[in-house]
């Protein structure tokens, strides 16, 4: 028996590379010149990309390390599919978080100035944050697994207050940071309950000893249960720990917000599943129905703030995908819900594997949704929902990628990869009979419809007209009219026909040149394409998405009895 | 006829389902310009005809010695992990329903090339083309889709694209009436998924074909109660059945000609196709428990739909003509809820002909009403009925109005056109329901069915009256009305007309500097000048050739399968025979 244990640097490696990257922009941002920091974005993005190229070697998924040296199968780090698959998400969303942020930084004059981003931190943080987010899923025992959970959040609330002279930033992170503080606290207390049950921190160790516990502990190791699934269900941002949300995306920089709801999200619901799944695999009759009342109010809480969201109001854009995401949060829950009244672990592999396909689809779509966001952000400013009115008239592409983007978060063709994965979720429930939540899970598809529906019109519909009568007179000439005189004299005798109207008609006259100008630009003020790291990052999900809609087996492989564990 | 073996027409039937879905992505993709807004319509007409073209020899090839087995089958596995399949075919059921399908939406593209619809803010036919190709991409794969995963993704594929085209290229309302559509039918379907759902997860499999064979073997009475239920609500929804039909009385005034005429003349068909096809005889002790309530909700809709349509069509009541077709749909669709309901081969053939009287007629009159409001400006039958200012096509238009009677005649059942057969197969199949249905149930929902259809001539014989017949307008009072510059509202178009020719010629002759008063002045002059001709009203313009080409189609079909029904009924009667087997036991 060898007392140095034999690491497998390879099964490591994603969350490794990660972490080296993030020392080596911290230190290299200390001796940069200010003119080349630009650079600091291009190194993290390299090293997020290349974190991705190492899961390569463990598409297999059968390596392990960190295994005690007397019984080899006990192990704090795996590497199976189940780590894999949520490494390429959260991997994946950092490298599109990144890129989104790439073009404000290269244009930001310095790193002092009021609404400035610090570019050395931001890469340091971000980074840090994802090497935790990517350490979670292969974590197997409890240490780990809340370390590796507080490594992904502690970097996420300085994220969140970066910005300088940013009002609405520090109060976000501030109340982001006390509710997830609370939350972890009460983890910790779960699970020091359920260490006092089981005698073991392995996942493994724990489902073993909980099986053979003193009955005199049942109470406590169900506290302990409920208690450890608080601190995950709030990184989820599960209903009723979902109150961070709205005001933390809003407060934050956008390309964080899209992170938040992508990677720190996937990162809890790992989290969650692992506990639930590995640890408490025999307590489903305990967090089953818990999980099943927190989903259902979770998708109901988050879709019908989501319908009341004004599309005209500052920040809607956010405050509508704050929102989507907790509902959305709410079918992740489903199925992990009907895993808990699964029979056996064939069950119990194939709710989750809906879980975890759900994440994949909603993953792609909500980051492309962002990126998409960020890109009109960057014309209006505003971060409004009418900002999209008229996006096809402008860019025709953009547009239909967000409005695909969209009806897959909706889950309506075209939009066949969200169809699939709801189908996913709801089978799983209709399986576990779970009538109650499938039924509210299908409701919710129709509520959630309407918000998502609202905003995808809004992108054909031509952009604003000053008046009605104006895009009407444009409307009839249509773009062939080049003598707007002409339109006049239409536009003169058609309203002439009722009487008293001839001062309208020609005012109308009148107004039909601006109506023209207004709804046939010149090229130079259409909207400039996005610039090529907010392009990349659309494209890519873009064809993401539309490979998931062609082939849903490649996500809905994983619902396959034993794939993930 | 035509002989062709499988490795023929399979991949024939997935060319004609896939081939418009194609199509519509690349005229999305298509640079835009003013060019384009052309190419676009040629391009939808030149798509669909080739679709019909396609089910027409699918149609030559049908084997009809074996209508009752699925035909030019298609089965490819998709999505494994959840059993999948694209498994395509057709069978004497479908078959119909394919061809009505191509024909509607080539009438439909012509429609729109010949006639574009102005869009909201000017948007052109271009993304209309798209979103109806879409459309038919997703009715045809519906009806010849055999997986309940499948069929359920083609039912859902309709949606978006039918809410585009009412809220874009919609009349008044159109937002409102688009939102109602859309969330009724979802709301409808998302219920349906969890009764497909169930029946999969407990059967085993969601291939139709195999849980057709079992009849419903496997499934337990309450899983089948369930089942009938939850996809029951979703089809009931589409269908629609009474009291679930309130979406579409809106959907139809608001939506623009074509799509009032897809909408009536396929979609609504999804419902009671998913009723024969899958609840018969996936869930036979489900339907069987349920039928006699179906039937009961059946006539409710006839009769409410008829009660509906006489209000509407009362002077002073301003009843809209599309609304009104609307409703009629209503009741229309009633019958087939019956037939279905009877559980008899009689009854449920009849459904499925009355389906396709349907569809054809019903088209037949949205074209009608929109070609009457090209002409008068309006549907309101009122205004079209106005003493002195109305309609009159039997005098102004008279092959319109001929064509309208005509229309309105085959709808209310007349013998000899397509209206005639479904319905009475239908209440004869109420006459003798099947085995182990009360029959004084059924007597009676016979009887109230025979009120309905003397309600439902009652209706459509006085819209005739109101908009074909009239009287001229009395020459003095006449006069008087035309200097009121109120009276051209009743007739906007002749009103167009007279209006431009003088302020063209007005320009021409350096007046362009008048102002709009004084040219409503001219034109006041102008049409209350000459005095022997004043008290004509102008004719309208008569039916185009291109309208005739549109129309007659239809029209020719109507009488073609009122005359010779064994062409539809030696279709589907094999399948319905092997559908319902199950249902006696």
């Amino acid at each position: 028996m060898s007392l140095v244990q034999t690491i497998d640097w390879i099964a490591l490696a994603p969350p490794t590379v990660v972490a080296i990257t993030a020392v080596a922009v911290l230190l290299t941002d200390l001796f940069l010149p200010e003119e080349r920091k630009r650079h600091l974005g291009t190194i993290a993005a390299a090293g997020l990309a290349l974190a991705l190229l190492t899961l390569l070697p463990l598409h297999r998924g059968d390596r392990t390390s960190f295994c005690l040296a007397d019984r080899s199968e006990v192990c704090s780090y795996s590497a199976d599919t189940f780590a894999v698959v949520i490494q390429l998400i959260v991997l994946g969303g950092a490298l599109i978080a990144a890129l989104l942020t790439l073009p404000e930084l290269a244009r930001q004059r310095g790193d002092d100035t009021t609404g400035a981003l610090p570019r050395g931190e931001f890469w340091f943080l971000l980074l840090a944050s994802a090497s935790g987010a990517a350490l979670l899923p292969a974590a197997r025992d409890l240490a780990t697994l809340v370390l590796a959970m507080e490594v992904t959040t502690l970097p996420a609330y300085a994220l969140v207050a970066l910005r300088r002279g940013d009002r609405l930033g520090p109060e976000a992170a501030l109340k982001f940071f006390l509710t997830s503080v609370v939350a972890t606290a009460v983890t910790l207390l779960g699970i020091s309950f359920v260490y006092a049950g089981s005698g073991s921190l392995f996942l493994g160790g724990i489902a073993d000893g909980l099986a053979g516990a003193d009955p005199a502990l049942d109470a406590l190791i169900r506290a302990g249960v409920v208690l450890t699934l608080v601190g995950f269900a709030f990184k989820t941002a599960a209903v009723p720990f979902h109150f961070w949300v709205p005001d933390t995306y809003l407060g934050a920089p956008l390309p964080v917000a899209a992170y938040l709801s992508v990677v720190s999200k996937t990162a809890g619901l790992a989290g969650l599943i692992l506990v639930t799944s590995m640890a408490f695999a025999d307590l489903g009759g305990v967090w089953g129905p818990v999980l099943a009342v927190l989903a259902g109010l979770t998708m109901t809480a988050g879709n019908v703030a989501a319908l009341r969201t004004r599309p005209d109001g500052d920040r809607s854009t956010v405050r509508l995908l704050a929102w989507s995401s907790v509902a959305q949060a709410g079918y992740l829950l489903v199925p992990l819900a009907a895993a808990g009244y699964a029979s056996d672990a064939d069950g119990r592999s194939t709710a989750i594997g809906a879980t975890v396909a759900y994440a994949v689809m909603y993953a792609v779509v909500n980051l492309g949704t962002f990126a998409v966001a960020v890109h009109v952000a960057e014309r209006a400013g505003r971060h409004r929902l009418t900002d999209h009115r008229g996006l096809h008239d402008r860019n025709p592409l953009t547009a239909l990628a967000l409005g695909f983007f969209l009806l897959c978060l909706a889950g309506l063709p075209p939009g066949l990869a969200g169809l699939f994965a709801k189908i996913a979720v709801i089978r799983a429930a209709v399986e576990a009979e779970l009538a109650v939540l499938a039924v509210v899970a299908a409701v919710n598809v129709v509520i959630a419809l309407v918000y998502y529906l609202r905003w995808a019109a809004l992108l054909f519909r031509p952009a604003a007209p000053r008046g009605a009568a104006a895009a009407e007179v444009g409307a009839e000439t249509g773009p062939a009219a080049a003598g707007a005189g002409q339109a006049g004299v239409a536009a003169g005798t058609g309203t002439a026909a009722a009487p008293g109207t001839a001062a309208a008609g020609a005012s109308d006259a009148t107004d039909a040149p601006v109506a023209l100008a207004e709804r046939f630009p010149p090229a130079a003020d259409r909207e400039p394409r996005p610039g090529a790291p907010i392009a990349v990052a659309i494209a890519v999900t873009a064809l993401l998405a539309l490979a998931l809609s062609v082939a849903p087996q490649l996500m809905l492989g994983l619902t396959a009895a034993g794939t993930l564990f | 006829m035509l002989t062709l073996t499988d490795s023929v027409t399979a991949p024939l039937l997935a060319a004609v389902v896939t081939l418009p879905l194609l199509a519509a992505v690349v005229l999305l993709l298509l640079p835009r310009g003013p060019e384009s807004t052309r190419t676009a319509g040629r391009i939808g007409v030149a798509v669909t005809g080739a679709v019909l073209l396609g089910t027409l020899l699918l149609a030559a090839a049908f084997d009809r010695g074996a209508a009752d087995r699925p035909q030019a089958v298609t089965d490819v596995a998709w999505v494994p992990a959840f059993g999948v399949r694209l498994h395509l075919g057709v069978d004497g059921i479908s078959l119909p329903l394919l061809v009505l399908t191509a024909l509607l939406c080539l009438l439909c593209a012509v429609h729109v090339l010949r006639r574009p619809p102005a869009g909201e803010g000017g948007a052109g036919p271009r993304g209309l083309v798209a979103l109806l190709l879409v459309l038919e991409t997703g009715t045809l794969a519906t009806f010849a889709a055999l997986n309940l995963i499948l069929f359920f993704l083609a039912f859902e594929t309709v949606l978006i694209p039918m809410y585009f085209v009412i809220s874009r290229w919609g009349g008044a309302e159109r937002a409102a009436a688009a939102w109602k559509f859309v969330l009724y039918t979802l709301l409808g379907s998302v219920v349906m998924l969890l009764g497909f759902l169930l029946v999969g997860l407990q059967a085993g499999t969601f291939d139709m074909v195999v849980l057709a064979e079992a009849h419903g073997d496997g499934l337990s009475r309450t899983t089948q109660i369930l089942a009938v239920l939850a996809i029951g609500i979703g089809l009931a929804v589409k269908t629609p059945m009474w009291p679930l039909h309130s979406w579409l009385p809106d959907a139809h005034t608001a939506a623009p000609t074509v799509g009032s005429v897809l909408l009536a003349g396929v979609l609504l068909k999804f419902g009671t196709y998913g009723l024969v096809r899958i609840v018969l005889p996936v869930a036979p002790e489900g339907i069987h428990f349920f039928a006699p309530y179906l039937a009961a909700f059946a006539v409710t809709g006839i009769i409410y739909g008829s009660l509906a349509c006489l209000a509407l069509v009362r002077a002073g009541a301003g009843g809209d003509l599309k609304r009104l077709i609307a409703y009629s749909s209503v009741g229309h669709m009633g019958f087939v809820l019956l037939g279905i309901a009877t559980l008899t081969p009689t009854g449920v053939n009849g459904a499925l002909f009355a389906n396709i009287a349907h569809g054809v007629i019903t088209a037949l009159l949205f074209l009608l009403a929109g070609a009457v409001r090209e002409r008068t400006g309006t549907t309101d039958l009122d205004r079209l009925a106005e003493h002195g200012g109305g309609a009159r096509l039997y005098g102004r238009a008279p092959r319109l109005g001929a064509l309208l009677a005509f229309t309105a005649v085959a709808s209310l059942g007349l013998p000899g056109l397509a209206g005639f057969w479904g319905e009475l197969l239908a209440m004869l199949g109420a006459f003798n329901p099947a085995e182990g249905l009360s029959r004084p149930v059924f007597v009676v929902c016979l009887a109230l069915a025979g009120l309905g259809t003397l309600l439902t001539a009652a209706y459509l014989l006085q819209v005739v009256r109101r908009v074909c017949a009239g009287t001229s307008p009395d020459p003095a009072p006449a006069t008087a009305d035309d200097a009121r510059p109120g009276a051209h509202g009743a007739t906007p178009a002749p009103a167009t007309d007279a209006g431009t020719i003088p302020a063209a010629t007005g320009t021409a002759t350096g007046a362009a500097a008048a102002t709009g008063a004084a040219t409503a002045t001219a034109t006041g002059t102008a049409t209350a000048a000459p005095p022997g001709e004043a008290v004509r009203q102008p004719d309208l313009p008569d039916l185009h050739r291109d309208e005739s080409a549109l129309l007659l189609p239809l029209a020719a079909l109507t009488l073609l399968i009122g005359l010779w029904p064994a062409l539809l009924l030696r279709l589907t009667d094999p399948a319905v025979q092997l559908l319902l087997e199950g249902v006696g036991r």
